[in-house]
C-alpha cells in the first residue's frame, strides 16, 4: 500500500514538473516514478488511513497561516540584528523536551523550529530536542521550551499524530 | 497583477541582500546559517510568489508552485544538516555564546 501511494505521488509530481502530456513523457514518468519507488519506498512514512480525516487539514490550513506570521517576524527579527550596528546577539544551545511522539510529527516540528525566530535544530536525542538559539533570553527551562516549541507543539499534535 | 508581482520580487530581493549581509557580519558558522537560512529562504520564497503572480496559473507559475514546498524543505534539512556536521567536526561556538547544552551528550 505504501508503495502505491508513493508511486502516485510521485507520478502526479512529475506531471506537474513537466507539465508536457505526450505519451512519450508519460511513459517516461511511469518508469522514473517506478524506479524510484522500488528504491525509496522503505523510507517513505505512510500514515494510513490518517490522511483522509478532514479535521487533519482544517488544522493544517490554521497552521499554516500561523507558520507564515513567525516566518515573517522570524525574518524581520534577523534582519534587525544583522543591521544593528552592535549586533544584539546572545547565541547559545539550550536542550528543549519534546512532547510529540511519531517521527513524521517531530520532523515537521523540527522544520518548523529551524524556519521560526532565531532558532536552528541540531540534534534530536530520545525526548530532547537541541536547538541553536541567536538570542538566549532566560536561563529558565520551562520558558524558553515555551518561547521555542510551545506554539507549534499543540498543532502539530492535532495535525500529524 | 504587475504591481503585485513586481512589489513581491522586490521584498524576495531586499530579503536575501540582508541574508547575505548577515553572511558577512555575524560571527560564527552556527549564527551565519542562522540568516543563510531564514532571510534566504522567504526571499526566494517572494521571488518564486512574485514569478506565480506575473505568468498566472500555467506551466511556469505552476512550477514555481512546487519549487517553494521543495526549497522549504530542502533549506531546513540542509541547515539542520550543517549545524549538526559543523559540531561534529569540532568547531567551537563563538566568543559571545552563553550556553551550551549539546556539549555533554554522547555523540555516536
Amino acid at each position: 500500500m505504501r508503495y502505491i501511494a508513493l508511486f502516485i505521488i510521485l507520478f502526479i509530481l512529475w506531471l506537474l514538473l513537466s507539465f508536457n502530456f505526450t505519451l512519450t513523457n508519460i511513459a517516461i514518468g511511469v518508469l522514473v516514478s517506478i524506479i524510484t519507488t522500488i528504491l525509496f519506498g522503505k523510507y517513505f512514512i505512510y500514515g494510513g488511513i490518517k490522511f483522509l480525516q478532514p479535521q487533519r487539514y482544517f488544522w493544517l490550513v490554521v497552521y499554516l497561516f500561523i507558520f507564515i506570521w513567525e516566518c515573517i517576524k522570524a525574518n524581520f527579527d534577523v534582519a534587525y540584528r544583522v543591521l544593528h550596528p552592535a549586533m544584539p546577539i546572545k547565541p547559545g544551545i539550550v536542550k528543549v523536551k519534546l512532547g510529540i511522539k511519531s517521527d513524521f510529527a517531530r520532523m515537521m516540528l523540527a522544520n518548523s523550529i529551524t524556519m521560526t525566530p532565531g532558532t536552528i535544530t541540531v540534534d534530536i536525542i530520545d525526548d530532547y530536542i537541541y536547538v541553536h538559539w541567536i538570542y538566549v533570553s532566560t536561563d529558565n527551562p520551562e520558558e524558553y521550551s515555551q518561547k521555542v516549541s510551545g506554539k507549534f507543539e499543540k498543532y502539530i499534535k492535532k495535525i500529524f499524530e | 497583477m504587475e504591481i503585485i508581482s513586481f512589489i513581491l520580487i522586490c521584498i524576495g530581493i531586499l530579503f536575501n541582500l540582508l541574508g547575505c549581509i548577515g553572511l558577512i557580519r555575524l560571527p560564527d558558522v552556527y549564527n551565519r546559517l542562522q540568516s543563510a537560512t531564514k532571510c534566504v529562504t522567504l526571499g526566494t520564497c517572494s521571488i518564486l510568489l512574485g514569478v506565480l503572480f506575473h505568468f498566472g496559473f500555467n506551466e511556469a507559475g505552476i512550477k514555481a508552485i512546487i519549487a517553494i514546498p521543495l526549497l522549504f524543505f530542502g533549506a531546513t534539512v540542509a541547515a539542520h544538516a550543517l549545524v549538526k556536521g559543523a559540531y561534529l567536526f569540532g568547531i567551537k561556538l563563538g566568543d559571545k555564546s552563553v550556553k551550551d547544552d549539546y556539549k555533554d551528550v554522547e555523540k555516536s
